[in-house]
């Protein structure tokens, strides 16, 4: 039976506007079993992107536990939650936010920076990586030279780059043409049947979710 | 790819920007060293001043002159090893606004009391012989383009009537900060057409410059000529030669501080100007920052970044101010040669050009910092560019 790598207990998130509370999670209880696909669908505001960043340990909820690759985020300080995403969470983002002044390399190999790795092994890495998602020949490419699809595939390769123990999309197609789209979902598809990886992707389009084994729906804060 | 390649990127990511940064904090580390060197022109005479020279003045004010014939009773006392005195001619050469120091020296034998006056034997051996005879600093000469041999006619205000001498020698200064600025003639011609003219007021001398055998022994000695002259007609003043200097500064106190507080005024302008910079540079890479951040980069990292991008331009800027500021000190020093004899280029002016510039740096990061590191990632990441 697989381990489960994600569990979230009863977790509530407010955020505050003028200082009035605005519930966005409600009492939310989740679990991700390891090699998982889960696409988390609902309207805007439903507090997709917000449960996400509770995942990946860069929001705090205001009540309840998230346990992710076993470790209880809650109990970690700042600097100990920043090493803890460094070893275990891959971030894929609707708008792909890759370094304009670097090349498509120096920003797959920004994660690496953190580890103790030596520049010819960081560097067998980064290759490792772009070529997993065909990028191996557009390596010194900046951001500014590649299409939309290529951007976010230079962002999935800096999110596998580091072999995390869970990849975070949020909206990863959101702003690519159909064909851009596709290519992604296929990607993500394929690091998650051939690379094992449990992947946890916000997405508002039906095709992109219909690609994970599992989808669940917010609405107004509440998980269906 | 390492940090430090990613922060030089992002220092000149924006290129006209870190140039008219760099090019700003050049500016104002060139007018910050320029002030202070001006500052210190001010106290090179303070600086040249040898520790065992002492100055005797006239007690009430120093332009009411001393006898000569203290000069026996000042080289009788203990730790004195050779008197010889100075005079001011205050004359006009040519045109008031041409003003420069006009001194009276004892003789030839003045010049062993300042071997960093550098001047040919035979000009200080003329200066024995001839009452007209007159030795020039290589700066005054310079300015009025004097050579030896030249005719220097003086209109006397101390001492009325015509005045002339003949350049007999140019002298240069053994250091930076010697006063290459001075005109020197001997006491003799003075005294001569005194003892015709005005014999009352012959006899003597504007001040006394004593050599002493240990300088630790300068307070005791300046104590024991003041004692000498006690209760005479003619009182001294007696202290070591940068006291006596020091007190020409003084009367210049408040320029110096206004100068002083206006130096350290640019600074600030220049820690504004450096701020601003980066605090546009931070708020324009809010996202960025919150991608760094969630990929795992803490604190010190970011520091790094924000911090060696700042650091990065404002020492750019210091070195270039620090570069130009050698030829502008001499340039500027040229022009203020009639005012300041000696404008020495002080390597501590140099040294806190480069520290004002690292603080700068340092300071200007500050708040940019704070401001990536307290945005929440969530709300750094909602940010697009």
């Amino acid at each position: 039976m697989p381990q489960t790598v994600v569990e979230i207990k009863n977790v509530e998130k407010a955020y505050y506007r003028d200082r009035m509370p605005i519930p966005v999670l409600k009492n939310i209880s989740l679990t991700v079993p390891e090699g998982e696909y889960i696409a988390l669908m609902g309207p805007s505001g439903s507090g997709k992107t917000t449960l996400l960043n509770l995942i990946a340990g860069i929001d705090r909820p205001d009540r309840g536990q998230v346990l992710v690759a076993g470790t209880d985020l809650g109990t970690l300080g700042e600097s100990q939650l920043s090493k803890w995403r460094a070893r275990h969470v891959g971030f894929v983002f609707q708008f792909y936010n890759l370094l304009p002044v670097l090349s498509a390399a120096g920003n797959v190999e920004l994660p690496l920076l953190l580890t103790k790795l030596s520049p010819r092994e960081r560097k067998e890495h980064v290759h490792a990586a772009l070529s997993l998602v065909g990028l191996e020949d557009r390596m010194d490419h900046s951001p500014r030279q590649l299409s939309g699809g290529q951007e976010q595939r230079v962002a999935i390769a800096r999110a596998i780059v580091t072999d995390p123990t869970v990849i975070v999309a949020d909206e990863p197609t959101g702003d690519l043409d159909k064909q851009s789209a596709s290519e992604i979902l296929d990607l993500l598809s394929r690091l998650n049947a051939e690379h094992k990886k449990t992947i946890v992707m916000v997405t508002h389009d039906p095709r992109a979710a219909e690609r994970a084994h599992v989808v669940r729906h917010l609405d107004k804060g509440e998980l269906e | 790819m390492s940090v430090f390649r990613l922060l030089m990127k992002n220092a000149f990511r924006h290129r006209l920007r870190a140039v008219l940064t760099v090019g700003g904090v050049g500016v104002a580390i060139l007018a910050f060293g320029l002030l202070r060197t001006v500052i210190a022109a001010w106290y090179a005479g303070v600086e040249s001043a040898a520790p065992d020279r002492l100055i005797s003045r006239n007690k009430i004010s120093i332009t009411f002159p001393l006898p000569l014939a203290q000069e026996t009773q000042i080289e009788r006392l203990t730790g004195v090893t050779g008197v010889t005195h100075g005079t001011w001619f205050g004359g006009i050469y040519k045109d008031p606004k041409n003003f420069f120091a006009q001194i009276a020296l004892a003789g030839p034998e003045s010049f062993k009391f300042y071997p960093e006056i550098v001047v040919d034997p035979a000009a200080v051996e003329a200066f024995g012989k001839e009452p007209q005879a007159a030795i020039v600093g290589s700066a005054l000469a310079t300015r009025f383009g004097w050579k030896v041999g030249d005719v220097v006619p003086l209109k006397g205000a101390i001492y009325p009537g015509d005045w002339s001498f003949v350049i007999r020698g140019i002298y240069t200064g053994g250091k930076e900060t010697t006063d290459v600025g001075t005109f020197y003639f001997p006491w003799n011609a003075i005294e001569q057409r005194l003892e015709k003219e005005w014999p009352d007021r012959a006899g003597h001398v504007g001040w006394w410059i004593i050599k002493i055998d240990d300088p630790a022994k300068a307070a005791s000695i300046s104590q024991a000529v003041d004692a000498a002259f006690e209760n005479s007609s003619d009182e001294t003043i007696t202290e070591t030669e940068a006291a006596f200097q020091q007190s020409f500064v003084a009367m210049s106190g408040t320029i110096i501080l206004s100068l002083k507080v206006i130096s350290f005024l640019i600074i600030g302008v220049i820690l504004l100007v450096a701020a601003n910079t980066m605090a546009m540079t931070a708020r324009e890479r809010v996202s960025e920052y919150a991608v760094l951040k969630t990929l795992g980069f803490g604190g010190g990292r970011i520091f790094f970044l924000i911090a060696g991008e700042s650091i990065l331009l404002a020492l750019l800027g210091g070195a270039v101010g620090l570069l130009l500021l050698w030829p502008t000190v001499h340039g500027v020093g040229a022009m203020l040669r009639q005012y300041f004899p000696a404008f020495p280029t002080d390597p501590v002016t140099f040294a806190m050009g480069a520290v004002a510039a690292l603080v700068v740096g340092i300071a200007a990061a500050i708040f940019p910092y704070w401001r990536a590191m307290s945005l929440p990632i969530a709300r750094g990441l909602r940010r697009v560019d």
